[in-house]
């Protein structure tokens, strides 16, 4: 039961935690100190130490215990000891892929996406940012997670700010100051969590473990600290009506900052939900479960509409955004085994093929300067491997079965049916709709003749194809063979959900802490 | 009639204020006899001078880690860890702003030994009243401190805005040293002695009854307004951005790190050390002080469109949460608030100095470009400065991994700590305003063209002395943020008053 018995020291010869977040750090460093005369070295540097940190995250991928619901390679340092705040990492299921996520992405970026102007700038923001989310998703020490929760708002602002389009400083602005106001109450939250179980403890500690396992809350004070910690993540996420400084973000971001933006920092707020919000307040998340399913719902479908209506191609996938970040909101708040695992496992399906999906968009305007859906026209025609490859992303966006897309979005509703019925059915509507919208959009884009403009259009570049490979490669792969995911994420949810069922008494009706093979058996 | 009877020295705890006084001294005296000094001569001794002061303040910290605190010259003066640590942070601004000034002053034929001599003259000021144990000696430092920044404000004789900054500051700040004074006068009038151990004594055996208790009241509430002047809170606030934008930008920085360091200090010395008895009458006043400065300074700050306007603002709004730290000590058994105040003080002295140092580089020759486009294009031009200002411009905002971020989860820790989470919650919320105010700096540099050419063409020089202090400045910003274990270990001892 206890998730401090079950943490393991690192079975490997050295931290791999925190050479994970040091490896892209110190590439940061290196990039920013290279030379302004030799832009292939600062290009070198760039390129090696994303993909070293991506070697590594696979690396923790192979030498991570299957079936442990505890932290792993956990690494425990003190470093502010009179405020009893360490540099406390570790991973578990819920974690891992997220970190596996981001190492791979990364680099994918980093050679896929040109940014056309500052280019050391631009690696270096983009290496400090990927240390920053490494860091979000391995700290297991409230203050250090709130210090690279936060710094991850540096170098997007930047990045948003110096390299995307038009309405950039106003999106990079909204999307600075949105997030910090979330994060003001989380601070506070924080500060407030430690100091009330330093009166159970006897000793303050900004320790996860620690003030899960030995701190109690009052009933009323736990509610109103999940509420500080919610905000910042509901922002994060983002969940309606807190979401609109994500369209503007995501439109306005140069395309790599897209697919990071989408791929994994809309996910520190769906990962804290889980991992601060239910572990530390059980019982005030289960008593919120309501606002939130329901705000998700609003999400999924508004998201959605609001997809449907956009005459922006980008600004359709940042829509769909909302939508897919609903699901996972729904199934974290469904308390029920399959639903959480699918909202993990969404979080990561989402990453992928939003990411695939805003790198594509980028390639579109990179070739025609513009991403209005009216002016595109037949692309099908021109180039039938850009649009082959397309299609499949969006297939799996749209949840189609043998693709991620669906695993994550089945597991979802499935899970969710008997918790929260009324709001699944509501929410299955979202996803008829999001096939609306993206086939919608598809058929304006790739069917019919090209016109002049058009007909043009370049086909795939091998650059291009080799950058893309991957995202296909994962989505067919989790779509098809979804279980050695699962088989390391449903412990660790099964867990956290024992843990809330002792704190609070709750079980959800059907939930079956069996063999966590069960669950994609039905759809393979 | 009885023999004179002088009160016996410990000259070795007043040795800084001795070295910073007969070095002026001397610096002056050699100044005005001999022919202009070499380029940053002036700025080089007296950087010089500040670093003795410091090194000797130093050693007087290990002294009292081994001794203890005590007071000293029949009870005028306090030696603690307290005293010391304002001590120490008073001469690191006072050496950081000497090297800034170097080139400024040149540039602006302001150069002269006068500047270096009046800034020693404030700093000396300032580290007696963080040491005073008397109301007396606390309102001759406060006097001393304050007439050298009037004149200081008013040193741009090229400047009608220097003029008028300093006539604002002169004008407004003699009342408020007059309020000071006759709270002290009631003080006295209810307490019978102007020592503030010995007010502390009365207070705790007296049970005071009218009118005695009423006289207490009005010489606080007093007090209250001549500190809160001299801290710039609001709603005591109103000159400091007027002042704090005319005056010579080298100036500025002194009175934003030195003034405030020392005022907060005698804030310390007479509401925690002296009153402490009377904090559940002090406290709720602090609260709203804290409160008001922070969400007028931030919002505010934000309508501004001149960069020393915005930290003129921006440093109201630092004022307040310092008194966050205030309020907390106000409560009964805090052993957070003091600590907490010196760690943001000491850190913002640092950030503060750094941000008025570029700025001073930013203006150009003439002092006088200190709105927004004058920033425009300076990451292109040069990337360094604008890099360190960025650094200072988010440790304002309390971004983490840098000093601003300890300093801001410090206070609000200590108000945590004693069951203030409003005023918590008000601070975090009002500093996302003045993020956004940061964020507009920092988007002038970083991200405007300039469409309406109205940056200047003339192109920002960068001089060693200010490099030096720029990149002190900067270093320390990102160690504290990352390793901030020495200061918060160091402000513990703070919690020590002698009183």
């Amino acid at each position: 039961m206890s998730m401090i018995a079950a943490a393991t020291e690192g079975s490997l010869p050295f931290p791999i935690l925190t050479a994970l977040i040091a490896a892209p750090a110190l590439g940061a460093l290196f990039t920013v100190l290279s030379s302004n005369r030799r832009p292939e070295i600062t290009k070198l540097i760039a390129v090696l130490s994303s993909v070293f940190t991506g070697a590594l995250g696979l690396w923790l991928l192979a030498a991570f215990e299957k079936g442990e619901e505890g932290f792993q390679f956990a690494s425990r340092h003190e470093w502010i000891g009179a405020w009893g705040i360490g540099w406390n990492v570790g991973v578990d299921g819920i974690s891992l892929f997220l970190v596996v996520l981001t190492g791979v992405l990364f680099p994918l970026v980093i050679v896929g996406v040109d940014p056309h102007h500052d280019e050391k700038r631009y690696l270096s923001w983009l290496l400090l940012l990927e240390a920053g989310v490494m860091g979000s998703f391995l700290s297991l020490d409230l203050f250090l997670f709130f210090l690279f929760f936060e710094i991850v708002l540096v170098p997007m602002y930047f990045l948003i700010g110096g390299w995307g389009y038009d309405q950039r400083i106003y999106a990079a602005t909204k999307f600075f100051l949105y997030t910090m106001v979330g994060s003001a109450f989380m601070l506070v939250g924080i500060v407030t969590t430690a100091i009330l179980a330093e009166r159970d403890l006897g000793f303050v500690t900004f320790d996860l473990v620690q003030i899960a396992e030995g701190a109690s809350f009052a009933t009323s004070t736990a509610r109103w600290l999940f509420f500080a910690f919610a905000i910042a993540f509901a922002v994060k996420v983002p969940l309606f009506p807190l979401h609109t400084w994500l369209p503007d973000a995501h439109t306005q971001a140069p395309t790599g900052g897209s697919v990071i933006l989408a791929g994994v920092l809309l996910k520190l707020g769906t990962y804290g939900l889980l991992r601060f919000g239910v572990y530390l307040f059980p019982e005030a998340a289960l008593w919120s479960r309501e606002i939130f399913l329901t705000l998700a719902v609003i999400g999924i479908i508004w998201g959605a509409i609001a997809a449907t209506m956009q005459t922006d191609l980008k600004r359709l996938v940042a829509y769909s955004s909302v939508a897919h970040l609903g699901f996972i909101v729904l199934g974290t708040f469904a308390f029920s085994s399959q639903a959480v695992s699918g909202g993990v496992m969404q979080m990561v399906n989402h990453g992928v093929s939003t990411g695939a999906l805003f790198l594509l968009v980028g390639m579109i305007y990179e070739r025609r300067h513009t991403r209005q859906i009216a002016e595109l026209k037949g692309l099908q025609k021109v180039a039938p491997v850009f649009a082959g490859v397309f299609m499949v992303v969006m297939l799996s966006s749209i949840g189609v079965p043998g693709l991620n897309g669906f695993v994550g979005e089945f597991l979802v509703l499935i899970g969710a049916f008997p918790t929260a019925r009324w709001w699944t059915v509501i929410a299955a509507t979202g996803v008829i709709l999001a096939a609306l919208y993206l086939l919608w959009a598809y058929q304006r884009v790739f069917h019919g003749e090209p016109d002049e403009q058009n007909s043009t259009f370049a086909e795939l570049k091998l650059r291009e194809g080799l950058v893309l490979a991957p995202f296909i490669a994962i989505i067919v792969f989790c779509g098809v063979y979804p279980k050695p995911m699962l088989d390391r994420i449903e412990p660790s949810v099964n867990a956290l959900l024992d843990r809330v069922e002792v704190v609070t008494g709750y079980a959800a009706p059907e939930a079956s802490h069996s063999e966590p093979a069960n669950a994609e058996g039905e759809e393979e | 009639m009885e023999p004179m009877t002088y009160p016996s020295i410990d000259w070795l705890a007043i040795t800084p204020l001795i070295v910073l006084l007969g070095g002026t001294m001397i610096g002056l005296v050699a100044g005005s006899l001999t022919k202009m000094w070499r380029s940053s001569a002036y700025a080089v001794s007296t950087a010089v001078l500040a670093v003795a002061a410091l090194a000797v303040s130093i050693a007087i910290w290990v002294d009292v880690d081994s001794d203890g605190p005590r007071t000293i010259i029949n009870d005028a003066l306090t030696v603690d860890h307290f005293t010391v640590f304002v001590w120490i942070g008073i001469t690191i601004s006072l050496g950081l702003v000497s090297l800034s000034s170097a080139n400024f002053l040149r540039r602006e034929s302001m150069d002269g030994p006068e500047i270096y001599a009046l800034y020693v003259t404030a700093s000396l000021g300032g580290m007696i009243m963080a040491a005073s144990n008397d109301m007396i000696v606390l309102f001759l430092g406060l006097e001393t401190l304050s007439i050298a920044l009037y004149v200081l404000a008013a040193s741009n004789r090229r400047r009608v805005e220097s003029q008028e900054s300093g006539l604002k500051y002169f004008i407004l700040g003699g009342f408020a040293s007059a309020f000071f004074l006759y709270g002290v006068a009631l003080v006295y009038g209810a307490t019978g002695t102007t020592n503030i151990g010995g007010i502390s004594d009365v207070l705790s055996r007296e049970i005071f009854v009218r009118p005695d208790d009423a006289m207490l009241l009005a010489g606080l509430a007093l007090m209250l307004v001549g500190l809160g002047f001299k801290v710039a809170a609001a709603p005591f606030h109103f000159w400091t951005p007027d002042v704090y934008q005319g005056a010579p930008t080298p100036v500025t920085a002194l009175m934003a790190s030195v003034g405030k360091f020392a005022a907060f200090a005698a804030f310390v010395r007479v509401l925690v050390s002296a009153l402490s008895n009377r904090s559940e009458d002090w406290r709720p006043v602090i609260w709203v002080l804290a409160i008001l400065s922070i969400t007028l300074g931030s919002v505010l700050a934000v309508v501004q469109t001149d960069v020393k306007r915005m930290l003129a603002y921006s440093s109201i709004s630092h004022a307040g949460f310092i008194l966050i730290g205030l309020e907390a000590a106000g409560h009964s058994g805090d052993v957070e608030g003091v600590p907490s105040m010196f760690v943001y003080m000491m850190i913002y002295s640092v950030l503060v100095i750094g941000s008025f140092t570029v700025v001073s580089l930013v203006t150009r020759s003439g002092d006088a470009r200190s709105d927004l486009a004058a920033f425009r294009g300076l990451g292109a031009q040069r990337p360094a400065l604008a890099l360190a200002m960025t650094v200072f411009l988010l440790a304002q905002a309390g971004v983490p991994v840098t000093s601003g971020f300890i300093a801001k989860f410090g206070v609000i820790k200590s108000a945590v700590v004693n069951d203030s989470y409003a005023i918590a919650i008000i601070a975090m919320v009002a500093s996302v305003i003045a993020a956004f105010l940061y964020l507009k700096i920092m988007i002038s540099m970083w991200l405007s063209d300039d469409a309406d050419g109205a940056a200047p063409k003339e192109s920002v020089e960068v001089p060693w002395s200010a490099a030096t202090v720029i990149a002190g400045a900067a270093a320390f910003t990102l160690v504290v943020g990352v390793w901030p274990n020495w200061l918060i270990d160091a402000s513990r001892d703070l919690l020590v008053l002698i009183n």
